[in-house]
């Protein structure tokens, strides 16, 4: 059954890429979408097993990869609690994806390539989660990357979603590279690359010292870190976090599969699968702490002031994905995994419903031209207030009800504050740093629902609504895309029903009428909203209970029921502190753009340096820029012009042509016909030969 | 004495056929005139196969002749036959290049050209068994004389003329180089037999010697045309009727080839070490001017004849190792090389406009893939053979030359023929490119398709003997190779 899960994607993906237009948009989209739905509905009878504590972890052999000496690596796939949950959010998110993307690519001209690519990116995800050896996990790894690569690039004709493509992978390079002198390290290290091996072996490793670049550093330190750093790549932390922004330049059904709910949290998935190594390296474990609340804390604050709508989110995710990491680093990797779990059904969710509203507004994402959508797109509103009410956390403490985010944004930072009671260094720091950014996620949050839903019309300044308004005047409907044939920056636009222009100028909305989204996309929002509100109730106490995830988790993830029970005991300050922050969040979203709608103004006017400073995302682009891609492009140059040019295509090719055509025109010109050249040629040829034997003898 | 003369009879019975045929076949000859010369053709390569056939009497452990004038082995048998077979070949072809060129075109070609044949090959059949200088060069002449000949054998055309003229001249001075080293070695060793020159060169190399040497040397690589003893070549290569380009870029080769082989081990052979260097030099010359002049040509006979220079270089580095493997590698890369050559000669017969005229300037042939896929695709599988790409036949005598050179230490040699091969990569791909992808020009020839059943089936022989099937003869081939130098070294 696990075959079928994972290789259906596959087979629908070589079918769709490979019949391409042969077989036609329907039929390819129908393959796909039908193998994610067999995939997902054979996945959630597993997870439930799990979750109702009768199935037990397994693993189906497939065959053997390569076997060199003490290197042993074959195809396999585990199947444990840790894979259940990540094959429930990956088939049931993908399977979702797939039939959004009926609506919202309809238009497109690449259909079976689109679809193809959202299935082979599924098959690499499940490859992933269900790898029992670290080189299997790193194939999937890989392929995620190269599906990302290729969906981030979909509209190769747009230069900027080429490049945001190529940032993508050469940012993941750079995490890939630690993540693979990782797995050298371990095999260096436990001469096995099977994770279940190196895991039982880990905690005996713990205080070993291992010699690299010349120092003696701790083995697990050493070996966690270069681990996490591929992690960092893979899940947008802060430092290598740049290529997750850009990345909103693919489709939006992309960002919201690969982007917010499954393929940015394989580093998390790492983490917690391997949680007995770092269990072992307490330093790295710090390290973990500290990024995860850095970049929980840095893309908060930069969300604040983003105004295109796909941006914000995508920040969103980067600090969601910040809690996840300090969440396990302070050794709650069961709250890890539920986050991640009720993430990716709310971060789906809102990615979905932007792609909705951007659909409904003929492809215009700047927040600042929409406004008062509410009536407009009901289903898409309440679908999106539904996804906000989950991120944001909301829910009663004491009460035990809330949305999803409630639920597992809570557990993350009882079990921050209580690690730190604990004596875990930095615990009570990534509470603290954890509240803060709640308190940012609650404005931010709303503060989308507020300038999108709410308020004026403002759609008169966009020039995407007046494309669509010109395109209205044409002779007739037909022939709207008549100056502008479908290309692909227009996909999944539907044609917008206008009414008179003139009847809707005084009240913004240039009259342009914004049309909620076909069902295939709505159905998709409507069974998320239904996960945004209920996973968190309904899957609380196997994920993060003491007693309940012990029996759960079965092993699969090192869960501490030392750290979670401890985490229900936590004061009751803290407790309410999410509660508290995200009311004010809520507050200052409603005072600045409800209430008193000049106020960000003002607020940017007083701060300017730190409005700039956030909206430019911290430079950390420019900063980039100038330490990495200017010296990389001048070194380029330098071994181009200079060093390929100059030196070696000089004296090398281009001088031995050089070298070889003027021989040849020597050589014809000594071939003049004449018989006393050839004669003197020959003599010569014969005295030299001669004086050379003498002069030798 | 009876005895001996009855059994050195019996050990040249091929050149002594091929000799009885020509007489036989120039009296018919004088008699019927050239209405008769298809019969005389068909007779002489009959002559020919006959004499190829004979060959097998020749004793497996070999033998002396004409009281040490010649002698008859494994390595006088192994060049035989390739020179039966490429001057039956030269035969063969003839005709219908003849008919075309003949005045009034009565359809005649004139019988004289089977015997001019038959008579050089008795004297390369000489050349190849000399043990003695006398040998020698009587074979040389009298297949340098049949030469000069048939280069001017199309008398009213000025470039066949001026052709044989030149070839007459330089052909000349380079039998007055080789006489005087032959009078040289002979007055300071006091005997022409080779094994009597090695045997005073291992007593006393003294001065006189060395120069003998030297000019020997140079006579014979005039014949084999390696720089700088190569000017005579793309000159008479492009002006003698295109059959007889064949001849001489096939069966003349590999009998001064083979001579001179003899000469140095059997000869020479104490004196490795100086003939060596001379043999260096000529080596890396002919193969890099080879491919390097080959470059500018702009008619296919004359880049051919740049080929051939380049080619011998390569057979000559083989020599240059000096060893048995060298000697056993350099036989083969003839062998090998006599099938690409006739196989690329043949080719060019085929390339005739509606008017019947031959083409021969490389520019007008764009466009013929079109119109004649087969014959370009054999014309690419003998020159991508040539320039010694792998799959083919023509790289395996390559490696084997290198292969030898390298384990004689000469491993600079081995490299820089390697890198001219590339260079002559260059023009063989030219060649192809032209062909095969080039637009037509606007005036491009109207290809005629007109085949003949008999040189059809050569090209298809030899296309087939260098393509990767051809790996099949490494084993006979390195086996009779082997022998052959095995002969020499004994």
């Amino acid at each position: 059954m696990i075959k079928l899960i994972v290789f259906l994607p596959l087979l629908a993906a070589l079918v769709a890429g490979l019949g391409n237009r042969m077989i036609g948009n329907v039929v390819a989209k129908a393959i796909t979408t039908g193998a994610l739905l067999t995939s997902c509905a054979l996945s959630w009878p597993i997870f439930l097993a799990f979750v109702a504590g009768n199935a037990s972890p397994s693993v189906t052999p497939l065959f053997t990869w390569m076997q060199s000496g003490g290197l042993d690596i074959a195809w396999s796939l585990r199947v444990d609690t840790l894979t259940a949950v990540m094959l429930v959010v990956v088939t049931s998110v993908s399977s979702l994806v797939h039939i959004y993307s009926w609506g919202y690519m309809d238009e497109d001209p690449d259909q079976p390539r689109f679809f193809a690519y959202l299935s082979l990116f599924t098959f690499a995800m499940l490859m992933l989660v269900t790898a029992n050896n670290l080189v299997q996990m790193f194939f999937g790894w890989e392929g995620v990357g190269l599906a990302s690569y290729l969906l981030i690039g979909f509209w190769f004709k747009k230069p900027s979603a080429n490049a945001a493509a190529i940032k993508a992978f050469v940012v993941n390079r750079v995490g890939d590279l630690g993540f693979m002198l990782g797995i050298f390290g371990t095999f260096l290290v436990f001469g096995t690359v099977s994770i279940p091996d190196i895991l039982a072996a880990a905690p005996g490793m713990a205080g070993s010292a291992i010699t690299f670049l010349g120092m003696r550093l701790d083995t697990m330190t050493i070996l966690t870190l270069l681990l996490f750093v591929g992690a960092m790549g893979k899940s947008a932390q802060l430092g290598l976090h740049t290529w997750l922004p850009d990345a909103m330049e693919g489709p939006t059904p992309v960002s919201a599969l690969i982007h917010a709910a499954t393929m940015v949290t394989a580093g998390v998935f790492m983490v917690c699968r391997l949680s007995p190594m770092f269990e072992a390296a307490p330093v790295a474990q710090g390290f973990v702490i500290f990024i995860g609340a850095a970049t929980c804390l840095f893309a908060a604050t930069v969300a604040t002031t983003q105004t295109d709508i796909k941006r914000v989110i995508a920040y969103s995710t980067c600090s969601q994905l910040g809690y996840m990491f300090f969440a396990a680093g302070v050794g709650a990797y069961g709250a890890a995994m539920f986050h991640l779990f009720t993430h990716a059904f709310f971060k789906a969710l809102l990615f979905l419903g932007a792609g909705s509203v951007i659909h409904a507004m003929h492809h215009e994402q700047d927040m600042r031209y929409y406004g008062a959508l509410r009536k407009r797109i009901p289903l898409t509103f309440w679908a999106m207030v539904a996804g906000t009410l989950a991120i944001t956390g909301v829910g009663i403490p004491g009460l035990a009800v809330g949305f999803a985010g409630f639920w597992s944004k809570d557990a993350i930072l009882e079990s921050a504050w209580a690690a730190g009671s604990l004596g875990v260094e930095g615990g009570h720091l990534a509470f603290l740093v954890g509240a803060f950014a709640a308190l940012l996620t609650s404005f931010y949050s709303w503060r989308l629902i507020f300038l999108t839903f709410f308020g004026k019309a403002r759609w008169t300044q966009s020039e995407h609504i007046a494309h669509a308004l010109h395109d209205a005047h044409g002779d007739h409907h037909a022939d709207s895309d008549h100056d502008n044939p479908p290309s692909q920056e227009d996909a999944g636009h539907e044609p917008a029903q206008h009414g008179p222009a003139a009847a809707g100028l005084s009240d913004g909305t240039g009259g342009y009428h914004p049309h909620e989204s076909p069902w295939s996309m709505l159905v998709p929002l409507i069974v998320l909203s239904i996960g945004a509100v209920a996973a968190g109730q309904v899957f609380h106490h196997v994920f993060v209970d003491p007693e309940g995830g012990l029996a759960f988790w079965n092993g699969s993830i090192a869960f501490d029921a030392h750290l979670a029970h401890a985490s229900h005991e936590v004061p009751t300050w803290v407790m309410f502190t999410p509660f508290v922050v995200m009311l004010t969040g809520l507050w200052i979203a409603y005072n600045n753009y409800i209430r008193d709608p000049g106020a960000p103004a003002r607020f940017t006017a007083m701060f300017g340096p730190l409005y700039t400073f956030l909206l430019n995302k911290w430079y950390f682009d420019e900063l980039y820029n100038v330490i990495f891609v200017r010296p990389a492009f001048w070194f380029g140059r330098l071994f181009w012009q200079r060093g390929d040019v100059g030196i070696i295509d000089r004296f090398g090719p281009d001088g031995a042509a050089r070298a070889v055509q003027g021989g040849s025109v020597l050589t014809g010109r000594l071939q003049s016909g004449f018989l006393y050249t050839y004669a003197l040629v020959m003599l010569l040829g014969l005295a030299g030969l001669a004086t050379w034997a003498m002069v030798r003898f | 004495m009876n005895h001996d003369m009855s059994a050195s009879l019996l050990l040249v019975a091929p050149e002594l056929t091929l000799t009885l045929a020509g007489l036989a076949l120039l009296i018919w000859a004088a008699f019927f005139g050239d209405r008769h010369a298809t019969g005389i053709s068909i007779a002489a390569v009959a002559a020919l196969v006959g004499a190829g056939a004979l060959t097998s009497l020749a004793p497996a452990a070999g033998g002396n002749a004409f009281d040490g004038l010649a002698r008859v082995d494994a390595f006088s048998t192994f060049a035989h036959v390739l020179i039966y077979f490429a001057a039956a070949v030269a035969i063969i072809i003839a005709p219908r290049f003849f008919r075309a060129h003949t005045p009034g075109g009565h359809g005649l070609m004139r019988a004289e050209y089977p015997i001019l044949i038959v008579f050089a090959a008795v004297g390369m059949g000489m050349m190849v068994s000399a043990t003695d200088l006398m040998t020698l060069y009587v074979g040389l002449e009298m297949n340098s004389l049949a030469a000069y000949v048939l280069a001017s054998f199309i008398r009213t055309d000025t470039r066949s003329a001026e052709a044989g003229l030149k070839y007459f001249v330089l052909g000349a001075l380079a039998s007055g180089i080789l006489l005087y080293g032959m009078s040289l070695l002979y007055g300071f060793s006091g005997t022409t037999n080779f094994a009597g020159i090695a045997a005073a060169m291992g007593a006393d190399f003294s001065g006189g010697l060395v120069f003998g040497l030297v000019f020997v040397l140079a006579g014979l690589a005039f014949k084999i045309s390696a720089v700088p003893f190569h000017m005579w070549t793309p000159d008479v290569y492009e002006g003698a009727p295109t059959p007889v380009t064949a001849f001489f870029a096939s069966a003349p080769k590999v009998a001064a080839m083979a001579l001179t082989v003899r000469v140095c081990i059997e000869a020479f052979g104490p004196t490795t070490l100086d003939w060596q260097q001379i043999i260096i030099f000529l080596a890396l010359a002919s193969t890099i001017l080879g491919a390097v002049g080959a470059i500018g040509q702009r008619n296919i006979k004359r880049l051919l004849a740049y080929s051939s220079i380049n080619n011998v270089g390569f057979a000559l580095i083989g020599l240059a190792a000096g060893s048995e493997a060298g000697v056993a590698a350099t036989m083969s890369y003839m062998a090998v090389y006599v099938v690409m050559t006739l196989g690329s000669f043949l080719c060019i017969l085929q390339l005739r406009d509606a008017g019947g005229a031959y083409v021969e300037d490389i520019a007008r042939m764009a466009g013929l893939g079109k119109a004649r896929p087969w014959l370009v695709g054999a014309i690419a599988l003998f020159m991508f053979s040539l320039a010694g790409i792998p799959p083919l036949f023509g790289f395996w005598p390559k490696f084997l030359v290198f292969d030898a050179a390298v384990r004689a230490g000469l491993l600079p040699l081995a490299i820089i023929g390697a890198l001219s091969s590339v260079i002559s990569a260059f023009y063989y791909l030219k060649v192809i490119k032209t062909m095969a992808f080039d637009e037509a020009p606007a005036d491009a020839p109207q290809w005629t398709a007109e085949g003949n059943a008999v040189e059809t089936g050569l090209i298809g022989f030899t296309a087939t003997a260098i393509s990767p099937l051809g790996y099949l003869a490494i084993a006979p081939l390195a086996y009779l190779s082997g022998n052959a130098a095995l002969a020499l070294f004994r």
